[in-house]
């Protein structure tokens, strides 16, 4: 399968948006090349499993190499392994819900909608590089137009969060541009290259990786949330429009994890063995800090953004844990967390467009009046907190049975402070849940909502689809990750 | 062995009507819900009961040993070499019995509750949370491997939760379903750090390989789990004493048993099944079905459990001799005998004589989760006719409700441990476990016997006594679809006793031979009618004064103040000690670092950007100082031009 | 009489361009700024003659960039005097502080 079918979907998607007038035409361009997207994704899965269980043992497969600059030896490198279809997946299924659920955006449609799909274009084109050039290129493709749609169709005290993400991210992107430059220079010239393949073949002295790999693994991270940098989590999202902050939670914030196995760990192996005990404490201090930080919150997106803190801290626990089963754990985390927060955004966006709240102690009873959107709130919370038969649940615990595995006191000790969230989860979920949705009726006023509307229903049915799907069978995902994952731990010579 | 697949459905059918009522039973099925509930129900337990039937008297006997099979096994998510998830069934005597309660008390109060709850406003939503907590609870006792068990008890937990809070909109249920999950997941926390540790010991989660490296004496496993040591105790130990408490936050065992008074705010017929009969003593099955790693690998682990459950049962049993509400009650007592269900097995051994505790305690398992299902049941004919919990707003109702009155009263009877009904045999085999093992255990349950007859007959006397007849009677007992189950239940309370139950279920699967000890009953049964007596003597009739004011009765009513610690633990230490601060950090620390640099940046720039004048004579003049400056620094440096 | 010499008219050089230089700082009018700019220009045309004549004689790169000049001074002439322009037309002066609004 061409790769490239990947980028052009989105790219003639954009224009045909510049292109068309009426915001209905709009809003209906968008889905269908959401739709689109999606299926291009489904199909790309297929084969790629069919590939994969025909015994081809590459680990990347469909790679077209294009010289995009051949003076700096800079290609448009495209291939996947299971971990970039995965996040591939992942990314279509959130756009093609954040995009129904901005169906109620009328000002500047144009504008919302180009933007939207041209994040989505560079979230696919990051995941898609093997080149890191184009790589750092689309992630920063995938970072500027956040800052205007928060800017432009953000609540609250946007220009402040809008600033504030940019910067951070942008922090973070000045770290990982010199980390990569000076991997491309250590070779004479002639000979040097962004190619990761190429990098992975000849990597870097320990001595300079052991410089090299904080820059880069800061750098993702700072995507990611790793403590102390993740205060752009909490106000970017809720400044967000809804399809802003599902993107940002599910998409923008996996870049970061992807980013710090496919470029941090994978081409750096030994100064990864020598970072992990920071890595992990790192990752524990953000799971337990960003849960009992959680406990506090009173409006509904700080609730969640600071879940995703949390939640993401499980990602970088398993990377820096560095056992298989923890790295497979680490992406499955990035799957379910892209699904449920999105899927939690979304519904935030719901209950917010009825009640005009997100103050948890101005809601309650919420499920007399709107019984779905109700609903769907629980099925959201249920799988942050990690209930069996949701997502979250296989993600969570194969994080922990990697981190068991390793015998070190430290790395068992930030395995129980892993374990120890999921009590913390439960009673900040509980909370959020048992005062909107449960309780008594607030507000007379509850009993005129409507419930959900047809994209709403739709876009909560996809994500929620997604959850059940990992949540029931993970052998599919597992499946298709596993390669990937021994693939790296053979490079990095880990268990 | 026959082609089991058929086991399946057993779980399964309870999950499609979960599934059919839960996505359609607001609107489709409102009304119907309850029949597709039931009658599925029925097919499940018609199978279940055939199931055991099989088991027991055809093929489940090999050479006189009940044998372990698993007809059904799937891996469901690979951890690395030898650890997965499998979601598969693993049949022994104690998943068969197990089971046939499971399923049996089920049905009783899908039937009853399509009387009790009958015009309910989200009556569809009820059947489909029933039926998803009957599917939890039939695919926990199924579970074939330690996380399956696992992910079934959260399953098991979240459906306890819908259910205590299917009033939704009553603050105190939604409080009360939040408690009942968090302090049941705390201890979950326990169970998933125990099963972490004895995969790693044991390099399987498999039940039947668990048993075979870590439940067989002088296994090489053993000896290696024992080595490792962590706080001068071995590692092994930790990890069953984590499990253990696991079981402990869902078999409400001291100190992890608050959530279960509160838990009562849910519909009476979900606590008979929830809170009564089957998910409490998911605990005691854990323990059970671990019992062999228990024996052999940790007994020091057993010790404690036997301390830990007859300490509860005492406890409960104090607490409930002083409430007034009538459910909460029933719940201290299903507490207390859980506890003794949890001794049972902490005073055992393995196999011959020596099992009869674990023989004991899944008798009184059985036994218990029928006459309590018929307390509960019972309490809940007697809610609705009086509109109120409380033991003040009853009495003199023996004529306003005949048949509940006698269903009651055999109930009563059967926990109190008087002969010939139910709880007379399996408390008696308890004793006599504890007896001959550990002579304080069996003091403490003597006294808890004894203590069980006078709150149960208490609550008898007070509910059907104690005043005149009140004729709340503006409607009659109930219909037929009420009182069914209620006598089914009150047969099974007589008649279940005399199961030779040591014949079918012991730890090694031979038979244990059981025999009543007339020498030894005479105690028991004494010091019960004693307890009977001393609650006829002060309940039967209404007289004035009381000793409601003493300090002891004040602590008891308050329940020793255990609540009270907890909320102090959780609002003042954890809320104010660690959540508050964590946000404040967060907003004024870690962020605010973040606006420093921002404000530093700001603030420099503010004060370069006076340069840029605007004055362009300002900007040359600059400008040629520079290049003087530059052209002097050459010649200094460089010495060339 | 003394001939003139390279250093002579480098001094002269020298003087016009820092009468073009204290023109430039200390005058408000921009025409007599402008003014300044080509005395400096001329103070380097003079330069390049002076050096092609005394250093190299048998070249001409030093006329051919002083012919450059010249062109390239009319063209800016041209340019500073419609930028002169256009700020009266807006301000009404030609005094340079006028033009201050470009900054911060």
């Amino acid at each position: 399968m061409n790769l490239w079918l990947l980028m052009f979907i989105p790219l003639i998607t954009g224009i045909a948006i510049l292109a068309a007038s009426g915001s209905k035409t709009i809003k209906w361009i968008s889905f269908a090349g959401a739709s689109v997207q999606l299926l291009t994704a489904v199909v790309l899965a297929w084969l790629f499993w069919g590939l994969k269980s025909s015994g081809i043992t590459d680990d990347f497969v469909f790679q077209s190499d294009l010289q995009w600059f051949p003076a700096w030896n800079i290609g448009l490198h495209f291939g996947v392994d299971g971990i970039s279809v995965a996040m591939i997946l992942l990314t279509a299924v959130v756009v093609l819900a954040a995009v129904l659920l901005s169906w109620n955006i009328e000002s500047m449609t144009k504008e919302f909608f180009f933007l939207l799909i041209l994040l989505s274009a560079g979230a696919y084109g990051f995941f898609l590089s093997l080149d890191l050039f184009t790589l750092f290129f689309f992630l920063e493709v995938a970072v500027i137009p956040k800052y205007l749609l928060i800017g432009i169709w953000g609540s609250g005290n946007k220009t402040y969060s809008a600033n504030k993400l940019a910067l951070m991210l942008m922090g973070g992107s000045a770290l990982i541009l010199v980390g990569i430059l000076t991997m491309y220079f250590q070779f004479p010239p002639g000979n040097r290259s962004f190619d990761l393949i190429y990098l992975s073949e000849h990597p870097l002295l320990p001595d300079v990786q052991m410089i090299l790999f904080p820059l880069i693994f800061v750098g993702f991270g700072i995507f990611t949330a790793i403590f102390p940098f993740h205060t752009w989590v909490p106000d970017g999202h809720s400044s967000a429009p809804t399809a802003g902050s599902m993107f940002l939670a599910g998409i923008s914030m996996k870049l970061g994890g992807y980013g710090c196995l496919r470029v941090a760990t994978f081409l750096m192996p030994e100064a990864a063995q020598q970072y992990s005990t920071a890595i992990v404490v790192l990752a524990a201090i953000a799971i337990l800090y960003g849960a009992f930080a959680t406990m506090m919150q009173t409006d509904l997106k700080y609730i969640n953004a600071y879940s995703s803190v949390s939640h993401c801290g499980f990602v970088l626990l398993g990377i820096g844990l560095m056992t298989k089963t923890a790295i497979t754990g680490a992406v499955f985390q990035m799957v379910s967390h892209g699904l449920m927060t999105a899927l939690f955004f979304g519904v935030i966006g719901m209950v917010y467009e009825r009640t005009h709240t997100r103050r948890v102690a101005e809601m309650g009873g919420l499920m007399k009046s709107i019984p779905f959107i109700s609903a769907i709130m629980f099925i959201a919370g249920l799988c942050s907190l990690g209930l069996p038969g949701l997502s979250g649940f296989p993600a969570e615990m194969t994080v922990f049975m990697g981190g068991w595995q390793r015998t070190e006191t430290i790395y068992r000790a930030a395995t129980i402070a892993g374990c120890l969230s999921i009590v913390v989860t439960a009673v900040y979920i509980l909370r959020a849940i048992g005062s909107t949705v449960m309780g008594p009726l607030r507000n007379e006023e509850y009993l005129k909502f409507g419930d959900a509307a047809w994209n709403e229903k739709l876009a909560a049915l996809i994500l929620v689809g997604g959850i059940v799907l990992m949540g029931i069978a993970p052998m599919l995902l597992y499946k298709l990750v596993e390669p990937a994952t021994e693939n790296i731990i053979t490079n990095i010579g880990g268990k | 062995m026959p082609d089991l697949i058929y086991i399946l459905t057993i779980p399964l059918l309870p999950l499609v009507v979960f599934l059919l009522l839960g996505i359609a039973g607001r609107n489709s099925f409102n009304k119907t819900g309850g029949y597709i509930g039931t009658l599925s129900m029925l097919v499940s337990t018609v199978l279940s009961l055939q199931l055991a039937y099989g088991y027991f008297f055809h093929w489940g006997k090999v050479n006189g040993v009940y044998q372990h099979f698993i007809p059904y096994k799937l891996t469901w998510l690979d951890f690395s070499e030898g650890l997965s998830i499998d979601l598969g069934i693993l049949l022994d005597p104690i998943t068969v019995m197990m089971l046939v309660v499971v399923s049996f008390i089920s049905l009783m109060v899908h039937v009853y509750s399509l009387a009790y709850m009958k015009g309910e406003e989200r009556f569809g939503v009820y059947y489909a949370f029933l039926s998803l907590f009957t599917f939890s609870m039939l695919g926990l006792v199924l579970s074939s491997n330690i996380f399956q068990i696992y992910m079934f008890w959260e399953l098991v937990g979240v459906s306890s939760f819908l259910l205590i809070g299917f009033y939704y909109q009553k603050s105190s249920a939604v409080a009360a379903a939040k408690k009942a999950f968090i302090v049941t997941r705390f201890a979950d926390l326990g169970m998933l750090i125990g099963i972490l540790i004895i995969a790693f010991q044991a390099k399987t989660l498999d039940f039947t390989l668990l048993i075979e490296r870590l439940g067989t004496p002088g296994s090489e496993w053993i000896q290696q789990a024992v080595q490792a040591g962590f706080l001068g105790w071995p590692v092994i130990s930790w990890g069953l004493l984590l499990v253990f408490v696991g079981g402990a936050g869902k078999s409400a065992m001291f100190p992890l048993h608050i959530w279960l008074p509160d838990a009562m705010e849910g519909p009476t017929p979900v606590s008979a099944l929830i809170h009564a009969a089957t998910m409490v003593v998911a605990g005691v099955f854990l323990v059970a079905r671990l019992f062999p790693v228990y024996t052999f690998s940790a007994p020091g682990v057993l010790e404690f459990i036997a301390y830990v459950g007859v300490f509860s049962a005492l406890f409960a049993a104090i607490i409930a001799c002083t409430q007034t509400d009538i459910k909460r009650v029933l719940a201290y007592s299903t507490m207390s005998q859980i506890g003794f269900m949890m001794f049972a097995l902490g005073v055992s051994g393995y196999g011959g004589e020596e099992g009869l505790g674990f023989t004991a305690s899944q008798f009184h398992l059985f036994t218990h989760a029928i006459f309590k299902a018929l307390l509960f049941l019972c309490a809940g004919v007697v809610i609705h006719h009086v509109h109120s919990n409380e033991l003040d707003a009853m009495g003199g109702l023996r004529k306003d409700l005949p048949v509940t009155h006698i269903c009651f009263l055999l109930a009563c009877l059967a926990i109190s441990g008087i002969p010939p009904f139910a709880g007379f045999f399996s408390k008696e085999e308890i004793l006599l476990a504890a007896y001959e093992k550990n002579k304080i255990v069996f003091a403490l349950a003597l006294f808890t016997s004894a203590l069980t007859a006078f709150y149960m007959f208490r609550l008898y006397f007070k509910i059907f006594w104690f005043k005149a007849f009140s004729h709340h009677g503006h409607h009659k007992e109930g219909s037929p679809v009420l009182l069914i189950p209620l006598c089914i239940l009150a047969v099974g309370s007589i008649s279940t006793g005399f199961i030779p139950f040591g014949n079918f279920v012991s730890g090694d699967g031979k038979p244990v031979h059981t025999s009543l000890q007339i020498n030894f009953s005479i105690a028991p049964v004494l010091l019960g009618l004693v307890g009977i007596l001393a609650a006829a003597f002060i309940y039967k009739r209404e007289r004035s004064g009381g000793n409601s004011t003493s300090v002891i009765y004040m602590i008891t009513k308050r329940k020793f103040y255990i609540d009270e610690v907890y909320l102090f633990i959780t609002k003042k230490i954890i809320f104010n000690g660690i959540g508050k601060p964590a946000a404040w950090f967060d907003k004024n620390v870690v962020d605010g670092l973040v606006n420093f640099s921002g404000t530093i940046t700001e603030k420099i720039a503010r004060s370069i950007k006076k340069l840029q004048s605007g004055k362009v004579q300002q900007y040359t003049m600059l400008y040629l100082a520079g290049i003087i400056v530059i052209t002097l620094a050459m010649l200094y440096f460089f010495n060339r031009i | 009489m003394m001939e003139p010499g390279l250093y002579h008219i480098l001094f002269l050089s020298t003087a016009l361009f820092f009468t073009g230089v204290y023109g430039f700082f200390s005058r408000r009018n921009l025409i007599t700024i402008l003014m300044s700019i080509e005395l400096m220009l001329n103070s380097v045309c003079l330069n390049f003659i002076a050096f092609n004549k005394y250093v190299w004689p048998g070249k001409l790169d030093g006329v051919f960039m002083t012919l450059f000049i010249i062109a390239i001074a009319a063209a800016e002439a041209a340019l500073a005097i419609a930028i002169i322009i256009n700020l009266y037309r807006s301000h009404q002066t030609i005094d340079v502080s006028s033009g201050e609004e470009m900054k911060y």
